[in-house]
């Protein structure tokens, strides 16, 4: 703060007027006033008092129809599916809505956890998904859309009914209906700079424990699970990485086709044996088998965009990867996508 | 690649570099015949040379290497200098099946090959919840508003221009040594605690910039952190942090941020968890109410026995890792070793760091490296001489607050086994007779 208040002295003594010294702008020519339509672009948090939540509704009959058309595809028609990310809903019952505490934690019998079992604040849901869904095209939606969306996430939750209409206006009344809304603590010493550790241990030095049990141990799927560890050391000093996995360094053998669908973001809506938003690359192959015309008019499919052939998802033009690229994508995927 | 068995224990099969099972074996038995047929079959590949047949040595020395009698390459060959040839096994991967996607997903450093403290930045891990871009710093711009007296927007120019500090802090997932909660789950120390980097920052306190715009201190109790990709990544973080160390960075290592860690431009908060180092930062947001955004409400969150979760849990706690020995490595031999390990705490120096090589029972203080630095890595070492049995070895740091880092049995005694984050509990790694080294817990 010292260094500060000498910046602002300079300041003022180069505008050469005390008065100049305002409280914002202290480095003279650098930054400036951001304009109130910049301020509303980019301002969009919503917190949990509902500050920053724009006006608008949506049901949950219209959010039905955004989910299956943006959102489905890779969280499941019901919000159930495991293949992209663990699942929005299931896992909270009539009693959780009443005593805002899933009963699943408290019992310990709860087998994976759920959006809706953890989420406290309904504007938590309401921000991300206007901020950051669909995954791979973040800040599509309308806010109505968000409203509908998040209404038929609620409903698939029992949370509302099928016939209602979520707004500004009833959002709070809906808060407190969230399963889990009294389950957060931030009683803890992991938050406040000056918080109190929640864990004490001595620094014994001699004879601390008579006998040493050994509780758990590397399973040997596990040990082979992360390709050749050998591959992974250094071969020289002091250690040698040991030899696992089998066939070789997991990562050095990977196809070169595998790398460019990750790094030209293929990834992100294909997988090589599994649909996400578009069909897996595997399928593709098949489909297109015996078909001779096949690379050149999916190079242009790619390169363009296309729609209509798997569904009604439509892939948009993927303008940010060379043609070389494309065609070897394309090649790599019309091969039946080798993944070594 | 053969080597002067000047003691028979240094030399090792050429051309691989390691040692086979069975030769681990035979030195496990202490039978070092192997090495006596491997120096034979070294001098007579040799054989060839009038050198060879006079002298009586190693060939890496007697036999001048093609490097010793040609010339080498040129300057600026590659203008952008890249690791020898022979270091391409440490890279960051990533833990097969952890995550669904790869643009939501984790590559870890390789820490069981680090030296030091600073991890070289295209090694430093990665955690993106929506992708990383390589953003065009032309039109990158930060903004400030909220309880401020005057919104405003810096571009790079404008941030690059300011009175900037070089700090070198470590940065570590709240997730990192998660997949341990519960049991032991993966091999090595790059999968266990290698969602760890520590890199020198620079760039501009972010007080410095709350000034500027004449932050509202008598209302103001949180800052808010926003990305500029996709998922706009968004913590909020307590107005005391804020005004403590927070830097708003743009540089790593003497260079720019690499894309993947925030190019051009993200936040360092000094001993808390990654997530809050929001990257790609595009505004800040002073309030009086924490945000509860989807990363600080949905995840990040530590799941308790009783069934309530811990939420806006930030500090990274005192915690330590033996690096070399560690999971998934061979010890070459019996004889000196020295151990050496990585400390560091959220709450800032560490003070001291005891080892253990035989499951915790005794424990001896290591040396601690300079630097020794406020919420940084510290390197420890530790002279030890194995003679062959079986060992456990651990290491227990304690920062200058005296916090001492906790055992599993106490760690999940507070936090139970039903977690992701936060774990710091001490690790132990197991070494047999036949110097593999693998991951347990001991209690
Ligand atoms: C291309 C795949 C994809 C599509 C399409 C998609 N999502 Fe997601 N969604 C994800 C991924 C991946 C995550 C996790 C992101 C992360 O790791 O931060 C996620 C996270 C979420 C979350 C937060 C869940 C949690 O527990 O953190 C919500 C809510 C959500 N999505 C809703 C939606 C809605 C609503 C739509 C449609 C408008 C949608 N998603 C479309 C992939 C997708
Ligand atoms: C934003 C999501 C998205 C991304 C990113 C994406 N795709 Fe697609 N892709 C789709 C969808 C959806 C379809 C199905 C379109 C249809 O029904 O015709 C598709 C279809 C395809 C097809 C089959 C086309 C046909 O006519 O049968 C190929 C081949 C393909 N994608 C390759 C790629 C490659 C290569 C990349 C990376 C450069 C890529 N895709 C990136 C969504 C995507």
């Amino acid at each position: 703060m010292s260094r500060f208040s000498e910046l602002l002295l300079s300041a003022v003594l180069l505008c050469g007027s005390p008065g100049a010294a305002e409280a914002a702008g202290h480095f003279p020519n650098l930054g400036r006033a951001a304009t109130p339509d910049e301020v509303k672009a980019w301002d969009i948090d919503v917190r949990p008092d509902f500050k920053g939540l724009p006006p608008g509704s949506g049901t949950v009959a219209h959010g039905a129809d955004v989910w299956e058309a943006k959102c489905a595809s890779c969280h499941g028609t019901f919000g159930e599916s495991n293949e992209v990310f663990t699942p929005l809903v299931g896992g909270t019952t009539k009693e959780d809505i009443e005593t805002g505490r899933v009963g699943a934690y408290i019992r310990g019998d709860a087998p994976q956890r759920t959006t809706l079992m953890k989420v406290a604040t309904v504007s938590t849901l309401w921000d991300y998904i206007n901020r950051a869904m669909p995954w791979n095209a973040p800040k599509s939606l309308t806010h109505d859309e968000v409203y509908a969306v998040l209404a038929y996430i609620l409903n698939l939750g029992d949370i509302v009914p099928a016939d209602f209409t979520l707004s500004d206006k009833n959002i709070a009344d809906v808060q407190k209906r969230l399963p889990n809304r009294n389950g957060m603590t931030t009683k803890h010493g992991l938050w406040d700079i000056k918080g109190k550790p929640d864990t004490k241990n001595v620094a014994c030095m001699k004879n601390c424990t008579s006998h040493v049990t050994l509780a758990s141990s590397l399973p040997e799927y596990a040990r082979d699970a992360h390709g050749d560890l050998a591959e992974q050391n250094r071969k020289v000093g002091a250690v040698r990485g040991q030899h696992t996995g089998g066939d070789g360094d997991a990562v050095a053998t990977v196809n070169p086709g595998v790398a460019l669908m990750k790094s030209q973001g293929c990834s992100g809506c294909h997988g090589i044996g599994n649909g996400i938003v578009g069909p897996a690359f595997r399928d593709v192959a098949k489909r297109y088998k015996n078909d001779k015309d096949a690379e050149s008019r999916l190079v242009g499919h790619v390169k363009n965009g296309s729609g209509g052939n798997w569904g009604d998802i439509a892939m948009p033009a993927q303008t940010q990867v060379s043609d070389a690229d494309v065609t070897a994508l394309i090649r790599w995927i019309l091969s039946g996508s080798p993944e070594n | 690649m053969s080597q002067l068995p000047a003691r028979p224990g240094r030399i090792r099969r050429a051309p691989e570099g390691f040692l086979s099972p069975r030769d681990i074996r035979e030195v496990a038995a202490g039978r070092r015949d192997f090495l006596r047929n491997a120096f034979v079959a070294a001098s007579t590949a040799v054989a060839g040379s009038s050198l060879a047949l006079a002298a009586e040595g190693d060939p890496a020395i007697l036999d001048l290497p093609e490097h010793s009698k040609t010339l080498g390459r040129p300057v600026a060959e590659r203008p952008y200098g890249t690791p020898s040839q022979y270091e391409a096994g440490l890279r960051r991967r990533e833990s097969p099946g952890l995550t669904r996607v790869a643009q939501s997903s984790v590559s870890f450093a390789p820490l069981q090959g680090m030296f030091g403290i600073i991890t070289p930045s295209g090694l430093h891990f990665e955690r993106h919840h929506q992708g990383w871009h390589d953003i065009d710093p032309a039109r990158h711009r930060l903004m400030v508003n909220g309880l401020v007296k005057e919104a405003r927007v810096y571009t790079m120019d404008d941030l690059m221009r300011m009175p900037s500090v070089s700090r070198i802090h470590f940065i570590e997932c709240g997730a990192n040594t998660g997949m341990e909660w519960g049991n032991v789950a993966v091999p090595t120390v790059q999968y266990s605690h290698g969602m760890l980097s520590c890199s020198e920052f620079t760039g501009v306190p972010l007080s410095v910039l709350l000034d500027d715009c004449g932050i509202d201190l008598k209302r103001a109790k949180f800052v808010f952190a926003e990305g500029a990709d996709g998922s706009s990544m968004t913590r909020t973080i307590s107005l005391d942090r804020a005004l403590d160390d927070v830097l708003v960075a743009w540089g790593q290592n003497g260079e720019m941020l690499r894309p993947e860690n925030g190019y051009p431009l993200r936040l360092v908060v000094p001993g808390v968890q990654g997530v809050s180092w929001v990257k790609w930062l595009r505004r800040i947001e002073v309030g009086d109410q924490p945000w509860a955004t989807k990363d600080e409400a949905v995840h990040y969150i530590d799941l308790l026995p009783d069934g309530t979760h811990r939420q806006y849990t930030s500090l990274q706690e005192c915690k330590s890792v033996i690096t070399t020995p560690s999971g998934g490595q061979t010890l070459l031999d019996r004889g000196f070793h020295n151990i050496s390990g990585l400390a560091w705490s959220g709450r800032g120096r560490v003070k001291r760091v005891d080892v253990s090589t035989d499951g915790g029972r005794n424990w001896r203080t290591a040396r601690l490296e300079t630097p020794v630095l406020t919420k940084a890595l510290t390197r420890f070492n530790i002279d030890w001489v194995w003679d062959g049995s079986p060992a456990i070895l651990q290491s227990r740091a304690i920062d200058e607050t005296g916090f001492v880092q906790p055992s599993y049995a106490q760690l999940r005694a507070v936090r139970g086994t039903r977690s992701i984050y936060h774990n710091n509990a001490i690790q132990s790694w197991k070494l047999a007779e036949t110097g593999d080294v693998s991951n347990v817990q001991v209690f």
